[in-house]
């Protein structure tokens, strides 16, 4: 029994289930309960009654939320290798990612979220005239999230991290690809003694679970991570039912820029990092890689080499470094693209096709003199495919890596203070790295610009996301200042 | 006339070097179709004149000059954010020095009543300007402490080409809410003006070139909503769109926003506000602040005190005063100063408060007074109280927007929460009582945007202004 609703286990209400495989191999890992909207109405009705005044969960002072909240965490920590190993079997990721990256990124996210509560100041205002004012920054209410599936676990406590830490209840879905992690971690929030209610958790699919949570009349936000395609589809569905707010973390074409000066062997890792990490299947995938004109050459020879080390296999394997995409979908969408760089003209350094017989392994694979027309230089890959590009100058590369209508991350290698400055500002994009990539942290607010996202994620900024503002306003006798 | 009027540089619609009232990159220009709309008074029922009628075509060449205006390297890109506080705060000047003019302006096409135009929508709207003007070399970014060896900071920079569709409750003070910050941001704005109402807003274009703002930083298409509000919503270029109406229209332009380019909406929608009402508070000043709450600018405030909640007990004498002011309330020109209720804004919104109040009277509710039309005026209602008004009747769930006060009664605490919160609307609500703690704990259970404890429609450019629910997204102020 699968659906978590008020801290119990539920079938699905149609008695369905689908099933969850392992992208190394193909095979069905297990059948999971199918929700769809009945199984959501049920869940928000939950949490609706979880997020009544006077109820556990509203009269919970904010320091035992967040004790609530780090309790967690020292139990996520505790079946640390049970989740890591759950979650490289479902996802396909590299057992050491899973373990030291998504996993201590969900330890450190729920403890950076529950300390935040006692940090969460209200202002006070000084309207004109006789009057005291303050802000309350309320809980928004019933509050629907939609996972993706490439990092699964991390992504659903980004999601429940900043719900809970303002007193929200929460109706989650994981990806239909990998709902085990989160199915773990419900038993843990009721280990951990969470009110019944406050955390729901409905597995199933986009168009029937997931639709049924941006359209519902009783759902007062829906934050979602996924492709630009499904997050227009719900800030629309959101619009038309009740204008719930609405959160986006949407896909991205990241431009990352590498100046003449910079260290050049650093250079390469970092490029090379911020493409392949996880099999290119990351929002912020450094997937258009723009060379000064003068180390070009030198660039590609040392990335190729780079690209060419890796050992594909099975992700628990130890020493293997490249581990499937998720699914047969994906798997056709990057091939059809590889193929589409071939017919447009870029040069193929290396990889280009499938590999292997079993699971969805595609060679590790480099473009050359690729240029800004080419399907693969517009359009989101999401697999281990690197475009490398030329560029002359400063302001010619600013042009061509704002012209598109992503704008998630982009990163720039320089040692020159002035156009690390002048380009990181210039470049519309909702996080800039400067001589790294991939950073992200709990503290650092992350969002896209243009159609990457709506808001921000994390940080301060992205729990100011979680609550919705109430003005006070106070008639009194006599002010003083 | 508009002509010798100290400083006027082509405020009004035909005056001397003003070729159209189309106003992109601080120039005026005809509609591209060269159709123009007609403005009425609504006090008088007279056409004021006629205005250029913009479409998509004139909001697509507004939005190419506020996106050159918005370019890296732009004047108004590479302007320190001092010197844009400093424009905002000329255009506050300016306004103060043209004050008359707009004021009049503004009852001529709205019917509001002279004095509240000139004291109170012109008064928020140099305080608003001032108070943004002040803010722009205050938008500061953080650094943030994170893991490793790396410096954090985060940048807060403007959105880029904001839309905004403004209301014709308060045309002019609703343009400034979204003109200010946006400016003060950084931003660059293509602004719709109300088709009944774009009076003072085509005049602020003229303050605006005068002042000295960069061209395209400010530009303004006069038009409707099918036809320009919709080209707005559903424009790429626009990064953000920023609107003020009902809530039918309101979801229309959020899903406009979603399936064009993702661009970021805020809303500040309808309202059917609680007003409640203990039996402790202190009851002169709770009739008059309802009465005002509700009445004010004949009715049409999103803040609208729409439901009087009153503790069972005082129930009769609350009514019995309510009745009182109502019948004493002057309606009449609005140029005459005693006048506190003009027209309404036309026939639709008449016909729809009518309706309504009909509904009232079929529905079981009490009239106590007015309950029609003015006879031979117009478009001017007499001001109603209904009493004995139950939830379930059509004015205690709809959006009235107009002269017309339901009075309900409540037994207990617990029961008005409920009820005051049963409503898809979270805009207001206000909480008269003297008691300490029944006022904290309202002020914490009411689903709304802002309460007022002891007090009505107290709105300052210093406090955050928007709704709960479907009442809003985001908040203004």
């Amino acid at each position: 029994r699968d659906i978590f609703i008020n801290n119990e286990w539920h079938n699905s209400v149609s008695g369905k289930k689908f099933p969850v495989f392992n992208p190394a191999t193909e095979e069905k890992i297990c059948e999971v309960e199918e929700g769809d909207k009945e199984d959501i109405d049920k869940a928000v009705k939950a949490a609706r009654q979880a997020f009544q005044i006077g109820s556990p969960w509203r009269t919970m002072n904010a320091s035992e939320r967040g004790r609530l909240i780090y309790k967690l965490a020292d139990l996520i920590e505790r079946d640390r290798l049970l989740l890591a190993t759950m979650e490289s079997i479902n996802g396909g990721k590299l057992f050491s990612n899973s373990y030291t990256l998504d996993l201590g990124g969900c330890v450190a996210t729920l403890r950076y979220c529950a300390a935040y509560l006692s940090t969460n100041d209200c202002v006070f205002y000084f309207p004109d005239g006789n009057f005291f004012g303050y802000t309350r920054h309320e809980p928004i209410g019933v509050c629907g999230q939609i996972i993706p599936w490439n990092f699964p676990l991390f992504m659903f406590i980004w999601k429940i991290g900043p719900a809970l830490c303002c007193g929200n209840t929460v109706v989650v879905k994981p990806a239909e690809q990998t709902p085990l992690t989160a199915l773990h971690v419900a038993s843990l929030i009721q280990e951990a003694g969470f009110p019944p209610g406050v955390v729901n958790i409905v597995p199933g699919y986009g168009p029937t679970a997931g639709a049924a949570i941006s359209s519902h009349m009783d759902i007062d936000k829906v934050a979602f991570t996924g492709s630009t395609e499904v997050g227009k589809m719900i800030k629309e569905a959101a619009g038309k039912s009740n204008l719930k707010r609405v959160t986006l973390e949407l896909g991205g074409k990241s431009p990352f820029i590498v100046f003449a000066d910079s260290d050049l062997d650093s250079a390469v890792e970092v490029a090379h990092q911020a493409l392949f990490y996880h099999q290119g299947q990351c929002c912020i995938a450094a997937s258009r890689l723009f060379v000064e004109e003068s180390i070009y050459d030198e660039f590609v020879r040392r990335s190729v080499e780079r690209a060419k080390k890796y050992v594909l296999g099975n992700p628990l394997t130890p020493g293997v470094s490249q581990g499937p995409q998720i699914d047969k979908k994906q798997y056709e969408k990057i091939l059809d693209l590889i193929e589409s760089g071939k017919k447009e003209g870029a040069k193929l350094e290396c990889g280009g096709g499938p590999w292997g017989n079993k699971g969805f392994f595609i060679q590790p694979t480099v473009f050359s003199n690729v240029t800004d027309e080419m399907r693969i230089a517009k359009e989101e890959i999401f697999g281990p495919v690197q475009q490398i590009m030329k560029f002359k100058s400063l302001d010619d590369v600013i042009k061509r890596a704002n012209n598109t209508h992503y704008g998630l991350a982009a990163g720039i290698f320089t040692k020159d203070i002035d156009k690390a400055i002048t380009v990181s500002s210039a470049l519309q994009a909702g996080t800039v790295w400067v001589n790294c990539y991939s950073v992200v942290s709990p503290q650092c607010p992350f969002g896209g610009f243009k159609m990457s996202g709506n808001g921000r994620e994390l940080g301060e900024y992205g729990l100011q996301e979680y609550t919705e503002v109430k003005m006070v306003t106070m008639k009194i006798s006599q002010k003083n200042s | 006339e508009g002509r010798g009027v100290p400083g006027n540089t082509g405020g009004w619609p035909g005056s001397p070097g003003r070729a159209g009232d189309i106003f992109i990159n601080n120039e005026w220009h005809e509609s591209k179709s060269g159709k123009k709309f007609a403005t009425y008074n609504p006090s008088t029922l007279e056409k004021i004149c006629e205005v250029e009628e913009g479409d998509k075509l004139d909001v697509d060449k507004a939005v190419e000059a506020a996106h050159a205006a918005f370019q890296r390297g732009s004047p108004w890109r590479r302007l320190d954010a001092l010197g844009r506080g400093w424009l905002l705060h000329q255009l506050a000047d300016l306004v103060e020095r043209d004050r008359a003019i707009l004021a009049t302006l503004e009852t001529m096409d709205t019917g509001k009543p002279f004095l509240h135009a000139f004291f109170i929508d012109l008064e928020g709207c140099i305080k608003t300007l001032r108070y943004f003007a002040g803010w722009a070399d205050k938008i500061q970014g953080r650094t943030i402490p994170t893991d490793d060896n790396v410096v954090c900071f985060t940048r807060h920079e403007p959105i880029g080409v904001c839309g905004a569709i403004t209301p014709w409750n308060f045309p002019l003070l609703m343009l400034v809410w979204k003109l200010a910050p946006a400016l003060c941001c950084g931003n660059t704005i293509v602004v719709k003006p109300a088709e009944q109402t774009p009076l003072t807003a085509l005049y602020l274009g003229s303050l605006i070139k005068e002042v000295g703002f960069p061209p395209g930083v400010v530009n303004i298409v006069p038009g409707f909503g099918p036809t320009v509000g919709a080209a707005i919503s559903s424009h790429p270029h626009i990064s953000k769109i920023a609107f003020t109406g009902s809530t039918e229209v309101g979801k229309l332009v959020k899903e406009a926003a979603s399936r064009s380019n993702l661009k970021r909406v805020t809303l500040e929608l309808g309202g059917k506000n609680p007003c409640i009402v203990c039996a402790d508070a202190d009851l002169d000043l709770a009739v008059e602040c309802a009465h005002q709450g509700v009445f004010f600018n004949q009715g049409q405030c999103c803040t609208a005190a729409s439901r009087v909640f009153v503790e069972e007990q005082i129930y009769p004498e609350f009514v019995r005063r309510s009745v009182e002011y109502a019948k004493k309330r002057p309606i009449g020109d609005p140029f005459d100063i005693r006048t506190e209720q003009g027209p309404q804004i036309d026939q639709k919104q008449f016909d729809k408060i009518l309706d309504l109040i009909e509904s009232g009277k079929k529905e079981g509710a009490k009239l106590e007074c007015g309950g029609s039309a003015m006879e031979d005026r117009g478009l001017f209602i007499k001001p109603t109280v209904f009493s004995e008004v139950t939830d379930t009747m059509r004015i205690a769930k709809e959006e009235i927007f107009g002269p017309v006060q339901p009075i309900l009664k409540f037994k207990n605490i617990e029961e008005v929460i409920k009820r005051a919160n049963s409503l898809e609307y979270g805009l207001t609500a206000a909480v008269f009582t003297k008691n300490l703690d029944k006022a904290l704990k309202l002020a914490s259970a009411l689903e709304s945007g802002t309460v007022w404890i002891n007090c009505y429609n107290a709105i300052y450019a210093q406090a955050p202004f928007g709704g709960f629910k479907m009442s809003g997204n985001g908040r203004e102020l």
